[in-house]
């Protein structure tokens, strides 16, 4: 009834390629735009900042960073937290080698940065596949904690091996450090997480995305009819590092403040965004974001109902919460395996039958 | 993007929860995962004492002491959560017991003003009242530990501990890294050689690093662990036959539940601490009558007694009494975390009053400054005693080398006050 295409005419190629092409739709995103631009930095405190809007922006960015290498271009990877790590420790060298320099820019440089490394590590992917190269992904995420472990460089010979984010700016706004307010710490985020997602929604409906799911489907198919495998799995690996890495930038200078390695980029890091990504759905970027919403606060409301409105101990709050997670991730297994955003998509289809479904 | 909405709802939710006036106290506690072991007893410790005041005297000064217990699974992620969501109910003072989310706290706290307590973790440095100005980890720190054991060494070697050698099995992580500087300048001046083996968390992987000991024949072996780490260790120890009571423990790898797992192999193994041990005091009294049998123990509550639980114990009584110092200054019973810090500040324990309390030489008595937080950094030496499954004082609370900790401190709090530019406090 209200969600219907019917006079909604399209007179030009542009206006019938757009991302929204139903105009319900469209003007849905613009006021989640304006609200999330012009509305929520006004209402914001520390509280929901700090436990719920950047965790969920932040893991946004990462899921879809894996989903664009995993669920576009079929190469599974377990290698996201160490990339997320070297995006960290990235940023926290430059920010501490140059600290008259915009933190907007540190973040970008250390999302380059990862893209280097990720594309090193998926080198190997030319010549494995499947189950194989997530062995050699999962290689990749225990080499680079080692690393930052190991060699004191790298978090500038510090006594405990953690990394503390100094006050870092961008046009005299505070956005790292304790003293930075909570508004301008979500919209940086926010910024990002735009810029990142209109990226990867643009790239993905382009060449490079056709070619990275030609490679997806049928490898050999798509060499025949002349994809570049090691271009379309660079790409991807790039891609995908490169917005991982700014995640972990994010995660470490912006969001937590002080890392330790070992700790917040360990394997349950690469697991936790890989469960984004699949109970969100794999090759949607709606699905990055429904997936990061979905396991960012499904522990906050469990914890508020559990411990906080029912008055229960909180270790069987936190136990309850992974049997539900667990639980939940075999319902989406099996009742849905495209995720969320196949949820939503259905939820849509139904909308625009509504009221007379054949 | 339609989360965002629900997120809304929640949000709204949770503003309308009550201020009421109480002094609250958050435990940031962890009674899951690989460290839940330590944890619990802790948090329980900590609960019972506070429940224990609020039952028989009505709370500190008339005022009734609400605490706020919040999940952390020892995850520096939730940690956060938990601080944020603690804070705006006007938390007093935060003891987190980890050193992850100490370091994470410390930044933000200080903006904030509460005062953060890591009693024997967290930041040694913070002892440097004069840059750490709400951070406080009196009665000793890790440092202190270090050289405590080495202090031990040297008395049970006669002063001589030129050419041993000394393994540190440490939790690879910002914990377990915090005693090696201290460790390696002692070895420089005593000449003894360290050979650092760090485990990975949670610490279960440790056949390694006990064949190198094994290979290598370390005199003394002295372990930085915490949780599932400490039990493994200590088989692994009785595994390949190292004697035990050359096998040191630092204050978090010295309770009842690291050793009994491995049962009378683990006879003779030490650790050091920085409070008594037992239930031979008057407090465990009232702690039965008022808390455990009247049904108000926190978690299981059979943890009462055991190592762990006093330090919660002693963790709670200290900010206690902090809170009554606060109160004798200010002249109000409804104090701030910014009054609460002060009361910390000017905190002074003497034996009379642990004996009023009714823990007398449960801990050491010592007094707290602008510039010194750190407290004496007495450490005393236990050894568990496997057929009586009870833990004793083998050597009194001694002074440690506070020289070659004192200039360590100057120069890591002196990094920390230059990167984030802090003046002086004091």
């Amino acid at each position: 009834m209200f969600y219907r295409e019917a006079g909604d005419f399209k007179i030009s190629y542009t206006q019938d390629n757009q991302t929204f092409p139903i105009r319900f739709d469209r003007y849905r995103y613009y006021a989640v735009m304006i609200f999330a631009f012009a509305v929520v930095p006004f209402l914001i405190n520390d509280y929901w900042a700090n436990a719920i809007m950047l965790p969920f922006l932040i893991y946004a960015i990462a899921a879809i960073g894996l989903n664009i290498l995993t669920g576009y271009c079929g190469q599974v990877s377990l290698g996201t937290g160490g990339f997320m790590a070297v995006g960290a420790y990235a940023c926290y060298k430059l920010m501490t080698a140059f600290p008259d320099v915009s933190m907007f820019i540190h973040v970008l440089l250390a999302g380059g940065i990862t893209a280097l490394v990720g594309v090193l590590f998926g080198l190997p992917s030319l010549r494995i596949k499947g189950f194989y190269l997530a062995v050699a992904t999962l290689a990749a995420q225990f080499f680079l904690v080692w690393l930052f472990n190991r060699v004191p460089w790298f978090y500038n010979y510090s006594a405990s091996g953690q990394i503390n984010a100094p006050e870092r700016d961008v046009f005299g706004i505070i956005i790292t450090g304790p003293n930075a307010p909570a508004w301008a710490t979500y919209l940086f985020c926010l910024i990002f997480l735009t810029l990142c997602a209109l990226i990867a929604r643009n790239l993905t409906r382009g060449t490079v995305g056709r070619k990275w799911m030609a490679i997806r489907d049928m490898d050999i198919a798509a060499e025949i009819i002349g994809v570049n495998p090691l271009k379309a799995k660079m790409t991807a690996f790039a891609v995908s590092s490169f917005f991982v890495g700014i995640s972990g930038a994010l995660f470490f200078a912006v969001y937590l403040g002080a890392v330790e390695v070992g700790e917040v980029f360990g394997i349950q890091k690469s697991f936790l965004v890989l469960f984004m990504v699949i109970i969100g759905g794999l090759g949607s970027i709606f699905g990055s974001f429904a997936g990061a919403a979905f396991l960012v606060l499904l522990p906050v409301v469990l914890k508020v109902v559990g411990a906080d409105m029912l008055g229960w101990p909180t270790d069987i709050v936190a136990h309850l919460q992974l049997v539900i997670v667990g639980a939940l991730i075999i319902v989406f297994l099996i009742m849905e395996p495209h995720g969320l955003a196949q949820l939503w998509r259905v939820a849509k289809e139904k909308l625009r039958l509504w009221p007379f479904p054949h | 993007m339609k989360m965002k909405l629900t997120t809304l709802a929640l949000g709204a939710l949770m503003a309308a929860g009550p201020v009421m006036a109480d002094l609250v106290f958050p435990s940031l506690s962890y009674r899951t995962g690989p460290y839940a072991a330590g944890g619990i007893p802790f948090a329980d410790g900590y609960a019972d004492y506070f429940t224990m005041l609020n039952e028989r005297d009505g709370g500190i000064g008339g005022e009734p002491i609400r605490l706020v217990e919040c999940e952390t699974g020892y995850n520096t992620e939730k940690g956060v959560e938990c601080y944020e969501s603690t804070k705006g109910e006007g938390a007093l003072v935060y003891q987190p017991l980890s050193t992850g989310i100490t370091y994470q706290l410390i930044p933000k706290a200080t903006a904030d003003g509460i005062p953060i307590h890591t009693m024997g973790y967290g930041r040694t440095s913070a002892a440097n009242g004069n840059v750490f100005s709400n951070v406080f980890n009196y009665p000793a720190n890790y440092w202190n530990g270090a050289s405590g054991v080495v202090n031990y060494l040297l008395e049970s070697n006669g002063g001589d501990i030129n050419g041993k050698k000394i393994a540190l099995v440490y939790h690879n992580s910002a914990y377990g890294k915090e005693p090696i500087r201290t460790l390696e300048e002692l070895s420089k001046k005593h000449g003894f050689e360290l050979k650092a083996l760090p485990v990975d968390h949670p610490g279960q992987e440790q056949k390694s690093q006990w064949l190198q000991i094994r290979r290598d024949r370390p005199d003394y072996v002295v372990i930085w662990g915490w949780g599932v780490m400490n039990q493994v260790a200590v088989q692994e120890a009785a595994n390949i036959r190292f004697p035990m009571e050359n096998f040191i423990g630092v204050w978090w790898s010295g309770a009842e539940h690291d050793v009994l797992s491995a049962g009378d192999a683990a006879n003779g193994y030490k650790a050091i601490t920085f409070h008594n041990v037992g239930s031979d005091f008057p407090v465990f009294d009232d702690i039965k009558k008022h808390v455990v049998d009247a049904g108000k123990a926190a978690g299981a509550g059979d943890q009462v007694g055991t190592v762990l639980y006093n330090r919660g114990l002693y963790a709670a009584m200290l900010a206690a009494e902090a809170v009554k110092t606060a109160q004798d200054m200010h002249g109000v019973t409804d104090i701030t975390p910014q009054q609460m810090r002060d009361g910390m500040e000017a905190l002074e324990i003497t034996e009379e009053k642990m004996a009023a309390l009714g823990m007398p030489n449960f801990g050491p008595s010592f007094k707290v400054s602008c510039e010194n937080h750190g407290g004496p950094g007495l450490v005393g030496v236990n050894q568990w005693d496997a057929a009586s499954k009870t833990w004793s004082l083998i050597s009194d609370f001694k002074p440690t080398d506070g020289e070659v900790i004192g200039a360590l401190v100057a120069e890591d709090s002196g990094a920390y006050a230059a990167e984030n530019k802090i003046e002086p406090n004091c």
